[in-house]
């Protein structure tokens, strides 16, 4: 195979083949013989079999959804969750606003404020869900792994504003000293061993 | 006309009327979990256990509807096409025997209404009114898809009239009566002396020509689904639909009857044992009409006229010849 073909063969794999097709019978004999054959070919007797099969055998695929739910990936993008640092249990966000400037769909809004400690503390959080369309920028580019998605997919209510005050979205304070607060594992979460990867800063230039 | 005999037929009316409309129920909850179950799903199951309510919430959303009449409809031909469907369907019940005769504190039932001379007759006639249903109240709708519907479904009935009739003709000439009763009665001795096996022919016909009659799968071509609408019911809502379901639900346990009477032996020489095979025979012919819809494509409606005109009317006129002339040497 010369070095230009092989990038001309389209075919995904080599057990590709024509299907056998008959041509259509054109005359009446022939079309007789066709509807007799196909007739006595039994083929309607597979379709019942066939279903009959899967009757008895009562392979069922349901997921009976209130009830059961499928496992999600850790990296689904449902509604949004605010982290709270392990050790001190204080807020992770740092209202630095990069979530706010970077959502492309504009529905982020929060307001910061110095507070008497002349730390930047945040005074509103608020996400419009109406407008989010759950692309993970906000969790990819927060520095602090503060904003993240979480699982929670069953955002049917009168308002869906009901889903994101802030202090629904943080996480609270027992199960975070349950030791039950999830890391998001999806954008810009940090990888697994991680801290064997970390250099030193060099200090000396 | 005695009171007796007065109260007595009223009594089977009701009976009958109440036994089908729940079976008829009953038939679209089995149809959802049979039809499930072939497709690797549960079907019903949130109202009550395994979903048997599901008929009992079916029922009271569709009588608790709004009764619909749309602009422009031909408003009491529209009103009145549902219960000519429902009607005939059940009037068709009135010559069936669905059960041997049996006596209780010493009085003897015969379960059939009116036991006529022409009761085989009499049913394909009303089955065959009940097209009338289908076909006024797509063309009372201001709907094209349901006259379109409409003209469809007259053409596959009046068809497969031919069919019913001439593959009935060859079995009828063989027992020398139109009762269903004698049907029965020539058929008593055992499983060998059913139709089935001298009129094989006429058998497999009439089985086809049943799904045409009632609009069942391979022929489902009454309300189109390809065409994403419910055919001639489109425009209707409520009870007033559901009496179109009823009908075609009765219809099928109905036929089911007349297949396993004419062709299956019936209840035969009457005992206890004949009548439940009476029950197993029409179970399986209505199981047979729900697999066949889990299992077969829908053909087209000139591949139907094709397969009625072509191949399934000569076959009956042969088997019809065929038969007199085994009669006659």
């Amino acid at each position: 195979m010369s070095n230009i073909e092989q990038f001309k063969n389209r075919n995904v794999s080599e057990e590709y083949f024509l299907v056998d097709i008959e041509d259509y019978p054109t005359d009446g004999w022939g079309k007789f013989k066709r509807v007799v054959k196909r007739t006595f070919q039994g083929e309607l007797f597979v379709g019942l079999w066939v279903v009959l099969r899967e009757m008895i055998k009562f392979d069922i695929h349901t997921v009976q959804y209130p009830k059961e739910k499928m496992p999600i990936g850790p990296r689904y993008r449902a509604v949004h969750e605010m982290k709270r640092l392990w050790e001190s249990g204080t807020e992770r966000c740092i209202g630095c606003g990069l979530c706010e400037k970077i959502c492309i769909s504009d529905c982020i809004r929060m307001e910061t404020k110095i507070d008497e400690n002349s730390r930047k503390e945040v005074s509103e959080y608020s996400i419009n869900l109406g407008r989010c369309i759950f692309c993970g920028y906000c969790a990819e580019v927060c520095p602090e792994l503060a904003i993240t998605h979480g699982g929670r997919y069953e955002n049917a209510s009168e308002q869906r504003a009901h889903f994101v005050m802030y202090e629904d979205m943080l996480t609270p304070i027992d199960m975070l000293k349950a030791g039950q607060q999830q890391e998001f594992e999806g954008f810009g979460a940090i990888t697994p061993h991680e801290d064997e990867r970390v250099k030193k800063t060099p200090l000396a230039y | 006309m005695d009171m007796a005999y007065l109260i007595e037929t009223v009594v089977k009316i009701v009976v009958i009327m109440l036994i089908f409309s729940a079976l008829a129920g009953l038939g679209t909850y089995f149809e959802r979990k049979v039809l499930a179950f072939m497709q690797r799903r549960l079907g019903p199951m949130s109202v009550g256990p395994y979903g048997l309510l599901q008929v009992a919430a079916d029922g009271i959303k569709l009588f608790t509807k709004e009764d619909i009449i749309p602009q422009n409809v031909v408003a009491p031909i529209f009103k009145f096409a549902p219960v000519i469907t429902a009607a005939t369907a059940f009037m068709a019940a009135a010559a069936i025997p669905f059960w041997p005769q049996f006596t209780v504190f010493g009085y003897t039932v015969h379960p059939i209404v009116a036991d006529t001379e022409i009761g085989l007759l009499y049913v394909l006639a009303v089955m065959a009114i009940g097209l009338y249903g289908l076909l006024l109240g797509g063309m009372a709708s201001a709907n094209k898809f349901s006259l379109i519907s409409a003209a469809r479904t007259g053409a596959i009935f009046i068809s497969y009239e031919v069919v019913t009739g001439l593959s009935l003709l060859a079995p009828i000439m063989i027992v020398g009566s139109l009762s269903l009763v004698d049907f029965n009665n020539y058929q008593a001795g055992g499983v060998s002396h059913w139709l089935v096996w001298t009129q094989p022919v006429a058998f497999i016909l009439f089985w086809i020509a049943a799904f045409a009659e009632t609009g069942r799968t391979p022929f489902h071509l009454i309300a189109n689904d390809h065409e994403i609408i419910d055919g001639f019911g489109t425009e209707y809502s409520g009870m007033r639909w559901g009496l179109f379901f009823i009908g075609e639900y009765a219809n099928m346990f109905f036929i089911s009857f007349v297949i396993a009477l004419v062709f299956l032996g019936g209840f035969g020489d009457g005992g206890l044992g004949g009548a439940l095979a009476l029950i197993a025979k029409v179970s399986f012919f209505f199981f047979f009409f729900l697999w066949t819809r889990a299992a077969w494509p829908d053909v087209r409606p000139d591949q139907l006229m094709w397969l009625c005109w072509k191949v399934l009317m000569p076959l009956a006129v042969v088997n019809v010849v065929v038969t007199g002339l085994v009669m006659m040497f």
